[in-house]
């Protein structure tokens, strides 16, 4: 008997101090029946990686607003690698510009959410890519 | 889930961090492998010394963890944390927020943090802590802290686990009535007064250490009130220092001992419960099965079962 819950870190990695849409997701994500691991501000790559390596969470949701993506993530996701972890799902949201997406995409980001996502839209894709969290449907 | 026992059970006994974390999920999760790496890294248990963090929610519990883990670390011990956070009863979902405190810790290799949700344990820990501790063991920590979820009153499970429990009060949370109810106010072995530099914090102590004269000594060991502020650091040596105080009193009296005991038999009356809970569930769903259950009569119905079941006494006599 499997008592499984889909475990979340929610990061922010870099400088930008704006943490209300990490909050609110984290939240939305608590109701929807997972754990979230909050890290809090100004995390970098090491930080990050080693707190999803430790927690052994499914997933990883990166929130940035600073315009730091395409330097901060390519590092994370080579960190993921090194320490054995790129099974985990990464996904991102935030100020993103969608020419940026592509290219984090290539790099192994499976999702990137805009301004405007709802909370479920991102708590769907989570458990369709990674399973559903309610005890009872497993085995 | 495929899982190799032994090769998890190897790369936990090296203190990979990735496996130990694998490991308290399969312990989470109540995976049957978990059973099985576990009792390869028995001959560990005991190794490591547990110190219980517990107080009220916002009295500082993860500030203070950060830093004694910075000051254990100083002197060059290896430690893990287990910080539990409440489940929602309602979703089973839980916000772990233990970590955001922990922040400086999270690159040191000789530390090891995993933060748990209480998943329907109401006593301030999750069910699962008497296993991750055994695991974390298994990895060769010298050190593990225990933090438990902010308690109101009467969530004493800590005391069944760790070696030495500190219980944080900090100023402003009630009168000195509060001081001599029961619960966590009987179970600290250290008292910590957190917080220290905001007011009211030196009359805490005073009402805390007023209530432990009235208390019966416990061997040889009366607890302290330290003031403590966990932000700053002040108070932080001393603390660190009454901790070795009470491990080494422990030690020398034999009541470290006692203690383990303690921890042994929780565990062990735990997985105990959990197997007749299912057995009975079990037996339960058999029995209605076969004719209808009386609904009206929940009483007569349990001990129709409970006979029926086992005919368990006192100590086997």
């Amino acid at each position: 008997m499997s008592d499984r819950r889909i475990r979340v870190l929610i990061a922010k990695p870099g400088l930008d101090g704006h943490d209300r849409g990490a909050k609110v997701l984290a939240r939305a994500m608590r109701d929807a029946g997972f754990e979230v691991i909050y890290t809090g501000l100004r995390q970098s790559p090491e930080q990050i990686v080693n707190a999803a390596v430790q927690e052994d969470v499914d997933v990883i949701g990166l929130s940035i607003l600073s315009g730091a993506h395409n330097h901060l993530f390519p590092k994370i996701m080579e960190l993921l690698e090194e320490q054995e972890a790129s099974d985990v799902l990464v996904i991102a949201g935030g100020v993103i510009p969608e020419q940026d997406i592509e290219t984090l995409r290539e790099i192994g980001v499976s999702r990137v959410f805009t301004p405007g996502t709802s909370t479920q839209e991102a708590i769907q894709y989570i458990e369709e890519q990674v399973g559903g969290s309610d005890a009872c449907k497993s085995t | 889930m495929q899982i190799d026992v032994k090769q998890l059970s190897e790369r936990v006994r090296n203190g990979h961090a990735g496996s130990l974390a694998r490991l308290i999920s399969l312990i989470e999760n109540a995976e049957p492998q978990a059973v099985e790496v576990l009792e390869t890294l028995e001959d560990r248990r005991g190794s490591a010394q547990i110190i219980g963090i517990t107080g009220p929610p916002g009295s500082g519990k993860s500030t203070l963890t950060n830093r004694l883990v910075g000051a254990l670390r100083d002197r060059g011990e290896t430690v893990g944390v287990l910080a539990v956070d409440p489940s929602s009863t309602f979703t089973g979902g839980a916000l772990l927020g233990d970590r955001t405190r922990m922040q400086s810790l999270a690159t040191d290799p000789g530390v090891y943090i995993r933060s748990m949700g209480t998943r329907g344990s109401l006593g301030g820990l999750s069910r699962a802590v008497f296993d991750a501790i055994t695991a974390v063991e298994g990895s060769g920590k010298t050190h593990i802290l225990v933090e438990t979820v902010g308690v109101g009153q009467s969530e004493i499970e800590i005391a069944s686990i760790a070696d030495t429990v500190l219980v944080l009060f900090v100023p402003g949370l009630g009168d000195d009535i509060q001081a001599i109810k029961a619960g966590i106010t009987e179970i600290g072995d250290i008292f910590v007064v957190n917080k220290a530099d905001l007011k009211g914090a030196s009359r805490i102590k005073t009402i805390l250490e007023n209530n432990l004269e009235l208390e019966p000594t416990n061997g040889d060991w009366k607890p302290p009130v330290m003031l403590v502020s966990a932000e700053t650091g002040d108070g932080l040596a001393e603390l660190v220092h009454k901790m070795d105080c009470h491990f080494r009193t422990l030690s020398e009296s034999g009541r470290l001992h006692e203690r383990r005991k303690r921890r042994h038999q929780g565990e062990v009356v735990a997985i105990l419960q959990r197997c007749l809970a299912d057995r009975i569930a079990n037996f339960y769903d058999k029995q209605s099965e076969k004719k209808d259950v009386d609904v009206e009569k929940p009483r007569a119905v349990a001990n129709a079962i409970w006979e029926s079941l086992t005919d368990l006494e006192d100590g086997g006599e």
